[in-house]
């Protein structure tokens, strides 16, 4: 295990190198400063906004206004692209001749691309067209994160604005963030991808012989350019049904590496361009570190747990141990070239952040390590979370701690300089709880009806009843990643989609879920971001509970393990908790 | 209201454009420029015929023929496939090494149809190789022989498995067992950058190397 710990030592210290460079650039973006990239940019930046009829600088946005502009935006995303999934068979870019969706997996699928949750029903390379990949998937695999990022520089200016209900203007933050952050660097990773074998082209599937004699189709498609954004945006929805296990998404150890840094470096920087906004850098490591700590734990525990082999593996008599020359531990779902420590890491990266985008089996991970991923869900993706949305997540905890710590200590609860009240708190409170809630609401009402136990694969059992109630926190928390035996979707006669149908319950469910625990979210989110704006800063005294220091990131790291494990432990205890204590089959 | 309706329909056309046609097109033209091969997907070619992709592992069976001479079928009417003995066989599939459908196996870590696949693995596994390698137990064999990949068409095993495997086709190839493992050595993808990922032997290159080196005849 030494190499692999090795291995993770040296991706984290390159991702905390990166964080100050490039939460610094962040910063500026939100600000409206020039950057490196501004002479390039600029020109289309002022194009952009002449096309979309915005004058910038002189329309700043209240809470109301900047929320109704998210919402107006990501229902024309909606309806865009359930309008491409429905016309597949008109489209340009379809060698294959695929067919549209049925209505209940695009409904599922639309939800799931603009809520930047990338749960995936379908299978890519043998349901959509490349015109739906590029046009329809790989767009919202940009807006849906810059929606998200979009969001959170809202709320810091609330809390950082000394006067007024400004937050800013939602469609330069859109187009800044798209324009300064999203894009260069997925051009940028595109390319380097392709350079290591990540395929990119718009050709046939190719029908090769093989040496004994057989045939082998191999599946092509533009897939560089959406694995990157798929990966940088926190988005997570794979070209190929196998997501980043499939080779042709992710060769290597290194594209392996460059894909996890991807996934984790806006959210871990935001942290740091949060510190730069309030003025005060350590109030963002403060953040930084109590994600930190509960990251670190996640992968030491599902590294731990897969170097073990799984009860099946043991009772057939396989050796699972480590020699020289093999991996050892449980290799089932996984890959040889990301062995043990790389899915390992991989599981907790894309779970944390919501991601999701997976490069190993979730399904066949062991007991223990698969409540790794339940955990980070169970935190409602607050532990680097997803692009903006892991920060604001975050920040709701923090006013959280704040005001728990104030009646704690007996004092009213302010923070950075602003008094937090009823009104702040109610929101606040709200924001934390609708993600859960719809999480227990709907693996409940899943686990309890006919139609939801027709998604299941692994039967009535422990199993069966971890891939329902993962199905929901995934989507409910916009994440994306699967115990993949769970569907909504039938494909009879693979691949094409002809006599293909979804199934109705899982998907309609799922898509209301992951809409409602999107947006409901953002509303809380800039509401509080409208009523921290107008309120007064008073200096800091000798009373005022610091929040920068190791004692907070204690008392916040707590909240948010008392707040999931208070929620979600009744219902782990009847999935993967009685699966990692017992080596009975079923 | 009626402003950022306007505003929201211009801007997810101008972003399908720009970012759904344009974007991806141009990505798609610089790498079929720069990296053309890497961007067509690694194709190999012997002898002229591509016979697969570097990346992507394929299947080293044929099909059983029965004593009529035609090719065994099992009950569902599929037919029956045994791994060839003159090559390097990969990892197991829940796919059959299809690479234009793909999807987990999807073993539970509990699941008693997982325990009879593994047992059932192991003891081909151990079937096939222990002719030839006499000192072969079932603790020696690598977990990644016995285990499905994620992706159905892993490309590489694991140099533990390659080394094994070496001892049956040293025999059947009538090749010294050093230059078996001089090849395996060759044809070794090992970590990137010396650091990240695990070393993987790449079954298709191997193969080809092999048959270059001591055709079937």
């Amino acid at each position: 295990m030494a190499q692999g710990w090795l291995q993770i030592a040296v991706f984290l210290v390159v991702l905390i190198a990166l964080i100050k460079p490039v939460g610094i650039y962040m910063a500026r973006v939100f600000t409206n400063q020039r950057v490196f990239l501004t002479p390039v940019v600029g020109p289309i930046e002022r194009l952009a906004y002449r096309a979309l009829r915005v004058r910038p600088d002189a329309e700043g946005q209240d809470w109301k206004s900047y929320a109704r502009s998210v919402i107006v935006f990501s229902l024309f995303s909606w309806l865009a692209l359930y309008l491409i999934l429905r016309t597949q068979g008109i489209q340009p870019f379809n060698p294959q001749g695929f067919h549209s969706g049925p209505w209940d997996l695009s409904f599922n699928t639309a939800s799931s691309f603009v809520t930047n949750t990338n749960w995936q029903y379908y299978g890519g390379e043998t349901t959509l067209t490349y015109f739906t990949q590029m046009a329809g998937l790989t767009v919202q695999n940009f807006v849906s994160a810059a929606v998200g990022i979009a969001v959170v520089v809202a709320l810091i200016r609330g809390i950082v604005a000394r006067s007024g209900r400004q937050l800013g203007n939602f469609w330069q933050d859109l187009v800044r963030i798209l324009l300064y952050i999203l894009v260069p660097i997925s051009i940028i990773g595109a390319l380097f991808l392709v350079s290591q074998g990540v395929i990119q082209n718009l050709g046939d599937y190719s029908v090769i012989h093989t040496l004994t004699g057989g045939t082998q189709i191999l599946g092509q498609g533009p897939v560089a350019s959406q694995e990157v954004i798929k990966e940088l945006g926190t988005n997570g929805g794979g070209f190929f049904n196998v997501n980043s296990a499939y080779p042709f998404e992710n060769p290597s150890g290194l594209t392996n590496f460059f894909e996890l840094l991807l996934i984790l470096i806006i959210p871990a920087s935001l942290t740091y361009t949060y510190g730069r906004l309030v003025g005060n850098q350590r109030q963002g490591w403060a953040i930084f570190s109590a994600m930190f700590v509960l990251f670190m734990a996640g992968v030491a525990v599902v590294y731990f747990a897969e170097q073990h082999g799984t009860p099946a593996q043991h009772l057939a008599g396989l050796h699972t141990h480590a020699f020289d020359g093999s991996t050892g531990g449980n290799l089932e779902g996984k890959e040889q070239r990301f062995g043990i420590a790389g899915s390992s890491l991989w599981t907790a990266v894309t779970t944390v952040t919501s991601c999701g985008a997976v490069n190993a089996a979730f399904e066949s991970l062991t007991g223990l390590g698969a409540a790794v991923p339940f955990a980070n869900l169970g935190f409602s993706e607050v532990i680097f979370g997803g692009v903006g949305t892991g920060l604001y997540s975050m920040l709701l905890y923090v006013l959280l701690a704040v005001f728990i710590g104030g009646l704690m200590v007996g004092r009213t609860p302010e923070y950075l300089g602003k008094k937090i009240g009823a009104r702040e708190i109610k929101l606040v409170s709200l924001g934390v709880l609708v993600t859960p809630l719809a999480v227990l609401l709907s693996s409940a009402l899943a686990s309890a009806t006919e139609l939801g136990k027709r998604s299941i694969y692994a039967g009535i059992n422990p199993q069966g009843f971890s891939e329902t109630l993962y199905a929901y926190l995934s989507q409910a928390n916009n994440n994306g990643s699967a115990l993949a035996g769970y569907t909504g979707f039938i494909q009879s006669n693979p691949p094409g989609n002809v006599g293909a149908y979804g199934i109705s319950f899982a998907d309609l469910l799922g898509g209301v879920v992951m809409v409602g625990a999107r947006f409901l979210p953002i509303l809380f989110v800039l509401a509080v971001a409208g009523a921290l704006a107008g309120k007064k800063v008073s200096p800091a005294g000798l009373g005022t509970m610091r929040t920068d220091n190791p004692t907070f990131v204690v008392l916040l790291v707590g909240i948010v393990i008392l707040v999931g494990a208070l929620t979600f432990f009744p219902a782990l205890l009847l999935g993967p908790v009685v699966q990692s204590l017992t080596t009975r089959l079923f | 209201m009626k402003k950022d309706m306007l505003t929201g329909f211009i801007a997810i056309v101008v972003m399908t454009v720009f970012l759904g046609i344009v974007y991806p097109l141009a990505v798609t033209g610089i790498s079929q420029v720069v990296f053309p091969s890497r961007a067509d997907g690694s194709q190999v070619k012997v002898d002229g015929e591509v016979v697969g992709s570097s990346l992507i592992g394929q299947s080293f069976s044929r099909p059983v023929i029965g004593k009529n001479g035609k090719p065994v079928l099992d009950e569902e009417g599929e037919e029956v496939l045994a791994p060839d003995p003159a090559y390097f066989q990969p990892r197991p599939s829940g796919t059959g090494y299809s690479a234009d459908v793909t999807y987990f196996a999807n073993v539970g870590p509990n699941s008693a149809e997982g325990r009879e696949e593994v047992r059932e693995a192991l003891a081909t596994y151990v079937a096939l190789e222990k002719p030839y390698d006499h000192s072969l137990t079932k603790d020696r064999v690598p977990v990644d022989a016995v285990t499905h990949s994620a992706s159905g068409v892993d490309p590489h095993i694991s140099e533990a498995n390659a080394r094994i495997q070496a001892h049956r086709i040293a025999a059947v190839r009538k090749l010294p067992l050093s230059q078996v493992e001089d090849l395996i050595a060759a044809n070794t993808d090992g970590r990137s950058l010396g650091l990240l990922g695990e070393p993987g032997v790449n079954v298709l290159m191997l193969n080809i190397a092999l048959d270059e080196e001591a055709p079937l005849k």
